[in-house]
């Protein structure tokens, strides 16, 4: 199975009045049509990694890497303009809140076939029929009410199945979702998480899942990547995750309180300086 | 020498204040930095300085007499070596009149700004915090007053005072509060229901320690930058009121008032009104560029790193 | 067992929107009490109306025996205080660490502040280098921590905590949650935890109450959710929520 995406030396640099901020630092990786899941803690580069294959970094930072391609194409060397084409049409990406990611004086219906629209040439009729039947595919369970809704009118599980809807429209092949289900409540998260699974598997996406935490994380993709600092410190199958090798990753899952046992104090975190080196 | 600096800066951008003292240096260091980064808000500081000095040093700059002119051999001059902006109708030179009128013209911000600013601030964040019956009240005054043309309302309060700088000033700074109001109430609101205010609440402080410690501060930034640029506005009522004839009176140097008596030589001799004229654009510019700057500097919203 | 806190059919409306449905619990002394549940479900409102943050349409709040009025008065904030879930929004962005410190101690008038801030910082880990810091230059752990420090200072036996960690990464999670733990014990406190994360709420509190709906699903031990001795669905459905996903 050739690589869908491949990533070598990644890094993302953002120049500041006090010096540069080195947000990532050299990452690789390659992704196939898998479940890979980023994780890490708040500054560790996650979000910056997946902004940068989508081409969303701020405009003065800069970015470098050794490889960067997405199915044979060069990404670091495309136009904006193709990149824009690519963007949405083949790579998509979910962000963490709705809220700020819908457009809150379009409803719902329409956005949705707005974007289906910009990336094919369809019909009225035929727009709204499909955008429709991407609604019910995310389990909306009375899609025509919900397709004259507004953002603000939905609650957040909704509104962040609506954003998933609206960025598989397009059939992406890669689909990079940060954090996609952190501001949903537990019983909501593992509801969009299905949908989630079930159309990667069915359509075969690649998917990118970002997130801070390590057990979610790990019961739902394939191979994880933890990041530190910048930086790749351990890859790992998901189901392998109880023989971590790196005591960063170690950490991490032991610090986190459980419902079955009883330890107190908790373990905390002792960050060694190496694991940034 | 250069390490003595580097020192010093290294101590006021400390991550760790270790005084009261320092902390609050490093933060205006900071916000200094930020401000002497635009290069039109150092000029506007400049002519303000300027201005400052001017009028500190009026007696020492100014080469004649402000009110005593020479009636007999320099009425209406022009421009010259002897007299650099001119004469005016009474033989007074135009130059010392501006550098005197200098001090009128600061004394009429200041106070302005010093009566003013204070009224809306408290306005503004007691109707903003109390809500209810209090806001309904205190903000349809603030909208009586906002109903009315500023300079009409300054006309009405100095007729009914009588005319006088210090009636001017009164009026002005009367009639100028109200937006200051809207801003600190606007401010306010969206600080009101933020956890740190419920924090303070939590602690069981009273409702004018929170708005008096804990809001205003909040508010006081957005309302320095404010005032600046209405400075300019200031400057050019007192000097509609002076044209009117209803603010300095003669002999004093206002710049308004000069402009006022010198309108009747505007065709033959321009600079008898075209010296204050010009002396009012640039102060007007010095506090609008300072406004503004400021308004970057200062603004919370623009991060506080 | 002294009761500390007692909530008797508290209700609480917005606008016609029935927050709090009456609802009613009971914190002995020393305890830890934690209250789960997801949004909308209440358990926020519900200790913003012990602090008296939200007006409470009907039912009793007591703290030591005393029956609370509409009005709460300097006294009541002496004996309870609170941690908000937001290390970024509650602490006053114009104001040094110090400044943060000495606001409560001027309003209770208490005599040796210098000596007060310097022993609450100590307390929470922080040490004097971070006292004349801005809540900018601190990461959102310190943050919270110096949250902690100003709520302990006027030294409360009941400390309200508004999902104190949520906002946190796992592993600053884990120290401030020790931190907690730490000062209850030192200074027998009563906690009431609002978590939506059973996990922490186990680990936290001795007993616990489930809320939905503005209203109690079911009260039970924190050892009753390691052994899954549940009676309600919605419980059930939140515990197996907080194992992860189970691919179907």
């Amino acid at each position: 199975m050739s690589a869908l995406l491949e990533i070598e030396d990644l890094r993302v640099t953002f120049p500041t009045r006090t010096g540069v901020i080195e947000a990532v630092r050299g990452v690789s990786f390659s992704l196939g049509r898998e479940r890979l899941g980023i994780v890490g803690e708040s500054g560790s580069g996650k979000s910056q990694t997946g902004r940068a294959i989508m081409g969303l970094t701020p405009p003065q930072a800069r970015i470098s890497a050794a490889k960067l391609s997405f199915d044979g194409v060069d990404l670091r060397s495309l136009p904006a303009k193709q990149r824009r084409a690519l963007r949405g049409n083949r790579i998509a990406m979910i962000l963490q809140d709705p809220k700020y990611s819908l457009d809150p004086v379009m409803t719902i219906g329409r956005q949705i076939v707005e974007t289906l629209r910009t990336h094919e040439k369809v019909g009225n009729a035929e727009a709204r029929e499909r955008t429709l039947q991407m609604l019910e595919a995310v389990q909306i369970r009375d899609p025509k009410r919900v397709f004259d809704l507004h953002p603000h009118e939905v609650s957040g599980g909704m509104g962040q199945r609506a954003m998933i809807a609206m960025m598989l429209i397009a059939n992406p092949e890669l689909m990079i979702a940060d954090e996609p289900t952190s501001a949903l409540d537990v019983t909501v998260q593992l509801d969009v998480l299905n949908i989630l699974d079930r159309l990667v598997a069915d359509r075969g996406m690649g998917l990118i899942f970002i997130s801070h935490d390590l057990r979610l994380v790990s019961s739902f993709c394939d191979r994880v990547i933890v990041m530190y600092a910048g930086k790749v410190v351990e890859e790992l199958k998901a189901s392998d995750l109880g023989r971590a090798e790196h005591p960063y990753t170690r950490g991490l899952l032991d610090c986190m309180p459980r419902i079955d046992a009883d330890r107190h104090p908790l373990p905390v975190l002792d960050r060694k300086p190496e694991w940034a080196a | 020498m250069s390490t003595v600096a580097e020192t010093r800066r290294e101590w006021l951008l400390s991550e760790r204040p270790a005084s009261r003292m320092q902390a609050r240096l490093g933060r205006a260091y900071v916000t200094w930095r930020r401000f002497s980064a635009n290069r039109l808000a150092m000029v506007g500081l400049f002519i303000i300085i300027a201005l400052l000095v001017v009028a500190a040093l009026a007696d020492v700059l100014a080469p004649y007499s402000p009110t005593i002119g020479d009636l007999k051999n320099a009425r209406l001059l022009p421009p010259s070596a002897q007299h650099w902006f001119g004469t005016d109708d009474l033989g007074r030179d135009i130059l010392s009149r501006v550098i005197h009128g200098s001090r009128w013209t600061l004394f009429v911000v200041v106070l302005v700004a010093v009566i003013a600013a204070p009224i809306g601030l408290l306005v503004g964040t007691v109707a903003g915090y109390a809500g209810g019956w209090i806001d309904a009240v205190l903000m349809r005054v603030t909208d009586i007053y906002l109903a009315f043309p500023k300079l009409v309302l300054a006309l009405a309060f100095v007729a009914a005072l009588g005319p006088g700088i210090e009636n001017a000033v009164l009026a002005i700074a009367v009639t100028s509060w109200p937006p200051y109001a809207r801003i600190a109430r606007a401010e306010t609101l969206t600080v009101r229901n933020s956890d740190y205010i419920k924090a303070v609440q939590l602690m069981g402080a009273s409702p004018m320690r929170i708005v008096l410690r804990h809001i205003m501060p909040m508010c006081i930034s957005s309302l320095i930058v404010r005032v600046t640029l209405d400075m300019a506005g200031i400057i050019l009522t007192a000097a509609g009121l002076g044209f009117l004839g209803l603010g300095a009176q003669p002999p004093l140097p206002e710049w308004g008032a000069m402009i006022a008596s010198g309108r009747r030589f505007i065709l033959d001799q321009w600079w008898v009104a075209g010296a204050p004229g010009f002396a009012i654009l640039i102060v007007s510019l010095g506090f609008n560029l300072l406004g503004d700057g400021l308004r970057d500097a200062l603004d919370p919203r623009s991060g506080d790193q | 067992m002294t009761s500390m806190l007692r909530v008797d059919q508290v209700k609480v409306v917005f606008d016609h929107f029935r927050a709090l449905r009456g609802v009613s619990l009971d914190v002995a002394q020393g305890e830890s009490f934690g209250l789960v549940g997801e949004s909308g479900s209440g358990k926020s409102t519900l200790l913003r109306a012990i602090a008296g943050l939200v007006p409470v349409a009907s039912g009793k709040i007591a703290v030591g025996g005393q029956v609370l009025g509409r009005k709460r008065d300097k006294e009541f904030y002496r004996k309870v205080q609170m941690v908000f879930q937001d290390p970024y929004g509650s602490l006053h962005p114009r104001q040094t660490v110090d400044r943060l410190l000495q606001e409560p101690l001027a309003i209770h008038g208490f005599p040796d502040g210098e000596q007060r801030i310097r022993r609450a910082l100590d307390e929470v880990g922080l040490g004097s280098g971070f006292r004349f810091r801005y809540s900018h230059q601190l990461s959102g752990g310190q943050r919270q921590r110096v949250a902690i420090a100003r709520a302990l200072i006027v030294e409360p036996s009941i400390l309200l905590l508004d999902e104190p960690t949520s906002a946190l990464d796992a592993s600053v999670q884990a120290e401030v949650l020790n931190l907690l733990e730490q000062v209850r014990r030192d200074r027998k406190l009563t906690f009431l935890m609002v978590s939506h994360d059973l996990a922490v709420i186990a680990h936290m509190c001795e007993r616990l109450m489930v809320m939905q709906n503005g209203e109690a699903v079911e009260s039970l031990a924190a050892s009753a959710l390691g052994t899954r001795d549940v009676s309600q669905d919605y419980t059930r459905r939140l515990l197996k929520a907080s194992e992860g996903f189970v691919r179907t």
